[in-house]
């Protein structure tokens, strides 16, 4: 027989909704603070540069979403652009490169080749920078249009926007990719 | 084209060039003994009527399967008198060393070294015989036929990911 505090709803005090609900806020004002204010790293590797260049320039000008103030150190960036293969003797570098951005971050792959591979299937190259770091958006295409790039911008604007963000955050930060130790 | 210049070769070197042909594309192609291919080759750049003073891509093939297995390609040019030759050298599986032609060329420092890195021939006198693209922790040599296709070696632990087409796993699994 089922006890009536079943059927209760969770009770919370005035002073968690009130909480709650100003958490809400500022994570939202934080969200559209951020989601405009990308500050890109390009990790530019091979072929696709162009196309990033492209993107980058007067025709398609990702400045207008905000994205396009190229940051040539990775600790004042906030979006690391994978553009182009990398091969397993860049992992390391690339790894690094991720954790010297500091938080918050993202990170876009931008071509197949950064996404999965692409067909470079052998000896030398990543089967996807998702092997590496953690990816919030992947572009296809070999190399993909600016139009493409410009749709993963946005998606992922969509996507910080509905992230939770806090003005003061001590959550333990995980370490990517470690193997943890043994016993 | 230079049909003079592979005659010359012969004559000068009767016992160590033998079978020259004209490969594709009118180069004078020829096949040097290994013991000798520094020499031919210090002979070909400062001989007064030949010159070859540019030696624009050394490489090597994997004919697995065969023997001798390996074969390191000369392609020389002589910026004085246009005239380019093409040497081929058969090195067997177990003996891959060559004497390195450096002296001759210097610009032939990376391409023996490309040749060690990717095929594993070792060239004697070179000043610096070391891997040229892969890192140093890779273990074998990418370029031989028998080498597997995907044999990744990465450098750190990598994700665990999921993955509908690549399928869980690190990169070592595929």
């Amino acid at each position: 027989m089922a006890s009536e505090l079943d059927t209760l709803p969770v009770i919370t005090t005035r002073r968690d909704e009130a909480q709650g609900f100003l958490e809400g806020l500022v994570s939202k004002g934080l969200g559209w603070a951020r989601k405009y204010s990308l500050f890109t790293y390009p990790f530019v590797t091979a072929c696709c540069g162009m196309e990033y260049m492209t993107l980058a320039s007067a025709r398609y000008d990702s400045d207008r979403f905000g994205a396009a103030m190229p940051r040539f150190s990775p600790r004042q960036a906030d979006l690391l652009m994978v553009v182009g293969t990398v091969n397993c003797k860049q992992a390391p570098i690339l790894r690094r490169i991720y954790e010297q951005i500091a938080d918050p971050k993202w990170v876009m792959a931008f071509g197949v080749c950064a996404s999965s591979g692409g067909f470079y299937d052998n000896y030398a190259t990543v089967q996807g920078i998702d092997r590496i770091i953690p990816v919030d958006i992947y572009v296809p295409g070999c190399p993909p249009r600016p139009e493409q790039v410009l749709d993963g911008i946005m998606l992922l604007q969509k996507k910080i926007q509905d992230q939770a963000h806090k003005l003061v955050d001590r959550k333990q930060l995980p370490v990517v990719g470690r193997e943890p130790a043994a016993g | 084209m230079s049909k003079a210049v592979i005659d010359a070769l012969v004559e000068r070197f009767p016992e160590a060039v033998y079978d020259p042909y004209e490969g594709v594309g009118g180069d004078d192609c020829a096949f040097v003994k290994k013991e000798r291919i520094a020499e031919v080759c210090g002979w070909l750049k400062t001989d007064p009527r030949m010159q070859f003073n540019y030696a624009p891509y050394i490489t090597a093939v994997d004919y697995l399967g065969q023997t001798p297995r390996f074969e390191v390609v000369y392609n020389l040019l002589s910026t004085k008198t246009n005239a380019r030759i093409r040497l081929r050298v058969k090195v067997p599986e177990d003996d891959c060393v060559l004497e390195s032609v450096t002296a001759v060329w210097r610009g032939a420092d990376w391409f023996e070294r490309y040749c060690f890195d990717m095929y594993g021939i070792r060239f004697t006198n070179h000043p610096d015989l070391r891997r040229l693209f892969m890192y140093d922790e890779f273990v074998g040599h990418p370029l031989r036929k028998d080498y597997p296709l995907r044999g990744r070696q990465p450098l750190v632990v990598e994700r665990e990911v999921h993955d509908i087409y690549r399928g869980p796993g690190p990169a070592t699994r595929d």
